[in-house]
């Protein structure tokens, strides 16, 4: 698609649709992401809504995102990619550019310029993290605590988590080295800005360890997002870290009785990556969609169903009230200036480079 | 049965002992739960000897005595847990009355043999509760998710209300969203479209392997054999790893069919196994009498072979079959999302999103599967029966 067709494309929604057919396209997309209430929001703000304007368009979801890395790997080995759009981490999309798996892209021409008309790369300005990457929505890994479990003085910091005697009973953590060496480290008395770079020293790294040493025999470990919800609903924990969204839905959604503790969250990105390759019929197709669902008012759209504030500048103040619940959604986004007081930066170079190590470091203090 | 032995009470020094490891053993599991183990099984041991002493003793009115204990403990459970603790108490009282009076009066002795020594009694009584611990343990999960798939929260949570059975605790809106969802009633109908095409691939490419393989002439017979058995000792994800490059390269990855003949080569080791198994008892004189007679070998296959082997068949069938539609990890591989089936739902449902639509789905196919099973049984009672394999 050369750009001048695209800008002509979105002036008018019927044109689109009859240059969309006019042009070779297939009618076939398979959309990969995560499953659960994040899906459903992908669904509902720009899936629907783009099968609605393209009657003659089919789309399969496949909830791959987990292993996204290791499948696209496997099929480009094979010749033979079936994903037309992959919904991944940054982190993620970062190696599967450095690897040659997705495609590289220009975000002015590929994506419509802002409702204000910013241009694309300007609106989504610092999120775009990588060549092939392009931002959907920013999500924070926080913690949550039920309220009933924690007495009379909930939990405020996120040292409190390492508060054993403050706050007896077991705890949900990520059964990786991500997010909780860090914390450790912010507990140990590491001042913020100092945290990546003592955590790349190994007396660093055994600092951290022996932190989360003290609350060890106290740690549930989770790999799935949706396994600290459970626990929480269970009162199998008192508190545990998990996705912004997933705590949102607990909260509210299912009225349990738990409460965020925003102290400290991590922001982290969620986003598309098209996978290298692709025919040329399949790449039309795909960017076709990913200009519609990436725009100002399909980004805004997502907030109203799931607690993630959107990747776009220019969607923030049309965040609205949630589809069903009619709350506003904006207190519970983790940008909102409430919750984000206190925030900490992933640092994505860091992880690339030492993942491997620290990685396995944590996996043998697991199994002592 | 009738009594092969004569009964007569037996001594306190046997029979209050037994009573206090058993309400030890109670002790210990309503300790458990109220966080004091070795408390419930102190306490267990002690009150459980005094009751049995109080009334083997003092009462010594059998009747009156059971039912005070179940009237007893019905009201101590509720005490201690409401609703829920009274039905636990009222089952343990029961227990303990028939169990006390059933040392006590020896009637335990009663169906064994007069020559058996104590130890083989014990023996005896031992093998029957490590049996039935077997099978709780095997048959517990599957029956402890059941009530869960009613519950009205969306988490595998037996919540309060659930527990004081308040109808409020209970919904089918899980049931209602399996059959509702789009996602799952796809995956439902490509289950469904797939292990039945599947099932009838494998019974046929198994049956003529293992009546081929049957015949002595048969040149390798061994080697073709194990090769045709390997997707069943092979790692699965290896057939899995493996069928992915072959099928990307001949254009069969991600479409119905090749799933379909993915799973059919997991099932074809079954249908040989079983097959081959009743091929041992089939008097080959009858093919031959069939062919003496003028009959085609086709015609001798499907009028004299077949409805003799046809057990055999039916259950590779059903192994086939089942094999299909709870196979998650080669349907990963072989499938794209278009061929997502049941199992598949249920692994990304379990990973990305615990609810309890996973339980009612479970619940759903637990039920299926047993109607199945029963019906298959049935089948071949009665077919035995016509052909008066078995008597009645």
């Amino acid at each position: 698609m050369r750009p001048t067709r695209i800008l002509l494309a979105t002036t008018s929604l019927t044109l689109a649709a009859g240059l969309a057919s006019a042009q070779d396209m297939t009618n076939d997309m398979t959309l990969v992401s995560w499953g659960g209430a994040y899906q459903a929001s992908q669904q509902n703000a720009y899936v629907e809504p783009y099968l609605a304007m393209h009657p003659e368009v089919t789309a399969v979801w496949d909830e791959s995102s987990n292993e996204a890395v290791a499948k696209l790997r496997a099929m480009n080995e094979a010749g033979n990619i079936t994903w037309d759009l992959v919904d991944v981490v940054a982190s993620d999309a970062i190696r599967l550019c450095d690897e040659g798996l997705a495609m590289e892209y220009d975000p002015d021409e590929l994506l419509a310029p802002g409702d204000d008309g910013t241009p694309a790369s300007e609106d989504f300005g610092d999120l775009i993290v990588s060549e092939c990457f392009i931002p959907q929505i920013v999500y924070s890994t926080t913690f949550g605590y039920r309220t009933d479990l924690v007495g009379d003085t909930p939990p405020t910091k996120i040292c409190d988590v390492f508060d054993l005697d403050a706050y007896p009973g077991k705890r949900a953590l990520e059964k990786r080295p991500i997010n909780n060496m860090e914390w450790a480290l912010l507990c140990d008395g590491v001042a913020k800005e100092e945290v990546y770079d003592v955590l790349a020293t190994p007396e660093g790294q055994e600092k951290a360890l022996a932190k989360l040493d003290t609350i060890k025999d106290s740690v549930i470990w989770w790999s799935a997002g949706a396994d600290t919800p459970q626990l929480l609903a269970d009162g199998e924990v008192v508190m545990g870290s998990t996705y912004n969204g997933r705590l949102f839905s607990v909260i509210e959604e299912q009225k349990q009785p738990v409460a965020m503790l925003w102290d400290a969250q991590v922001f982290d990105l969620d986003g598309w990556i098209i996978p290298a390759g692709l025919p040329e019929d399949r790449l039309a197709r795909v960017k076709d969609f990913v200009r519609f669902a990436t725009d100002t008012q399909r980004l805004a759209d997502q907030a109203k169903f799931i607690s993630y504030g959107p990747g776009r500048a220019s969607s923030a103040p049309l965040v609205g009230q949630h589809a069903e619940l009619g709350i506003e959604m904006a207190p519970h986004m983790p940008t909102d200036p409430n919750n984000a007081q206190n925030t900490f930066l992933y640092n994505y170079e860091f992880w690339a480079d030492y993942r491997d190590d620290i990685d396995a470091k944590f996996q043998a203090w697991l199994a002592k | 049965m009738v009594a092969l032995t004569p009964i007569s009470r037996t001594p306190m020094s046997f029979y209050l002992p037994v009573v206090a490891a058993a309400g030890a053993f109670a002790g210990l599991l309503v300790g458990t739960a109220q966080d004091s183990s070795a408390l419930g099984v102190l306490a267990g041991a002690v009150v459980m000897a005094g009751v049995a002493f109080v009334v083997t003793t003092m009462v010594d009115n059998e009747k009156l005595s059971r039912w005070g204990l179940v009237i007893a403990l019905l009201a101590g459970g509720f005490l201690m847990g409401g609703l829920p603790g009274a039905v636990i108490g009222g089952l343990f009282g029961w227990f303990f009355g028939w169990f006390i009076f059933w040392l006590y009066e020896g009637r335990y002795r009663a169906k064994l043999a007069p020559y058996l020594t104590p130890g083989q009694v014990l023996w005896h009584f031992a093998f029957r509760v490590i049996c039935g611990a077997i099978f709780i343990f095997l048959i517990t999960p599957i029956l402890v998710v059941m009530p869960l798939s009613f519950n009205a929260e969306n988490f595998f949570t037996f919540t309060p209300e659930m527990l004081r059975f308040d109808p409020a605790g209970y919904s089918l809106k899980h049931y209602r969203d399996f059959f509702t969802n789009s996602d799952w009633q796809q995956a439902l109908r490509n289950s469904v479209l797939i292990a039945p095409v599947a099932t009838l691939l494998s019974v046929g490419f198994g049956t003529l392997a293992a009546i081929g393989l049957s015949q002595p002439h048969v040149p390798f017979r061994r080697a073709i054999m194990a090769i045709l058995i390997s997707p069943m000792i092979v790692p699965l994800i290896i057939s899995a790893a493996g069928m992915y490059f072959f099928y990307s390269r001949i254009g069969l990855q991600g479409t119905y069919f090749g799933v379909v003949l993915a799973h059919a080569a997991l099932g074809i080791p079954f249908v040989i196994i079983t097959v081959t198994a009743t091929l041992v008892g089939f008097d080959r004189s009858l093919t031959r009498a069939a062919a003496n007679m003028g009959a085609n070998p086709v015609t001798t296959f499907f009028r004299v072979q077949m409805p003799l082997i046809l057990p055999g068949v039916i259950s590779g069938a059903l192994f086939a079959f089942i094999t299909s539609f709870d196979e998650v990890v080669v349907v990963l591989f072989v499938g794209s999302a278009g061929q997502k089936t049941l199992p598949w739902q249920m692994f990304t449902g379990l990973r990305e999103q615990i609810s309890p639509t996973i339980l009612a789905v479970a619940t759903i196919l637990v039920v299926v599967s047993i109607c199945l099973l029963t019906v298959v049984e049935l089948l071949r009672r009665r077919s035995e029966r016509l052909r008066g394999m078995s008597p009645g």
